[in-house]
């Protein structure tokens, strides 16, 4: 199989913030009743975690983990080269039970945001309210971003995960350098 | 600004994360309906000034479906609702009435 090719190829800006592409990532839409037992069991198999993410809530451990993107709707983190092992073992847990499992990885393209200004990087662009007291670790939230959806997520202190469709992965990486550039940040939420 | 909350997901946004899906709890007249309930289903739509029920998608969020009601006038929201109701409940009626209390009331 040829070597995956990320949106833009895994490109960096350094502003006033460092805006990365974190290149090809295993991300797997699992869809199917949250509370039920076959998602829990197709959650557990694909990353190992041992919860299922709550409203609004995303769990991490490591490189691997479970997104809330709506109220029948997850999404799977886990690393490229594993994302078909993994769709494979969530399609087998869940036994007879209903369930959604598809693999998008090629679908998406993910930026890591960090630097101290990163709150106000993306307030820029998108209507939430990103205040720490707001937007603290654990949540992840589906908004827009500029003119296109992404969701994103508190990855560490001042550093944001950041998915969107990968068409529109280089718009995202333009916008983000755009808004992360030198000088430009007003100081509001730091 | 429009600010409403998807009950789908929690989230309070403003109106740029929704999508607006024009009239809501409309009763369909398809085939073996009769051409003035066609009609009357296709293209006459209620618009006073004031209270609107409308249907609205979370399309950048959860991309969900949902109700809510309104005021055109001020753009104050009442409240929203699940989709899966076919008129609009109790307690959103309820809190119309205590703040729009000369309001005629649904249909």
């Amino acid at each position: 199989m040829a070597d995956a090719v990320s949106a833009v190829g895994g490109a960096e800006f350094r502003g006033a913030v460092t805006v990365r592409e974190v290149g090809p990532t295993g991300m797997i839409t699992l869809r199917g009743d949250l509370g039920s037992d076959a998602v829990a069991k197709a959650v557990k198999a694909a990353t190992g975690l041992g919860a299922v993410p709550g409203e609004r809530e995303i769990g991490l451990d490591g490189d691997k983990g479970a997104a809330w993107m709506s109220p029948d709707e997850l999404l799977i983190l886990v690393p490229y080269a594993e994302a078909e092992k993994a769709v494979t073992a969530m399609e087998k847990a869940p036994g007879k039970a209903h369930a959604l499992v598809v693999n998008v990885s090629d679908a998406r393209a993910h930026f890591r945001i960090s630097g101290a200004g990163v709150r106000e990087v993306l307030a820029k662009g998108a209507p939430v309210d990103l205040s720490p007291d707001a937007f603290g670790a654990g949540t992840i939230r589906r908004s827009r971003v500029g003119q296109v959806a992404a969701a994103f997520w508190l990855s560490d202190t001042d550093c944001f995960d950041l998915v969107c469709f990968r068409s529109v992965g280089e718009y995202m990486f333009t916008w983000l350098s755009t808004a992360g550039a030198k000088d430009s940040l007003p100081g509001y939420l730091s | 600004m429009l600010i409403l909350t998807c009950p789908n997901c929690g989230v309070s946004g403003e109106e740029t994360e929704f999508t607006p899906g024009g009239e809501a709890h409309l009763k369909r007249f398809g085939p073996g309906s009769d051409d003035e309930a066609f009609t009357g289903y296709l293209f006459e739509r209620k618009n006073p000034k004031g209270v609107h029920f409308e249907r609205w998608r979370h399309a950048y969020g959860c991309g969900k479906w949902f109700h809510a009601a309104r005021c055109t006038v001020t753009l104050e929201v009442f409240g929203t609702y699940s989709a899966q109701t076919t008129e609009p409940p109790a307690h959103i009626i309820d809190a119309i009435k205590t703040k729009r209390p000369d309001w005629e009331g649904y249909e």
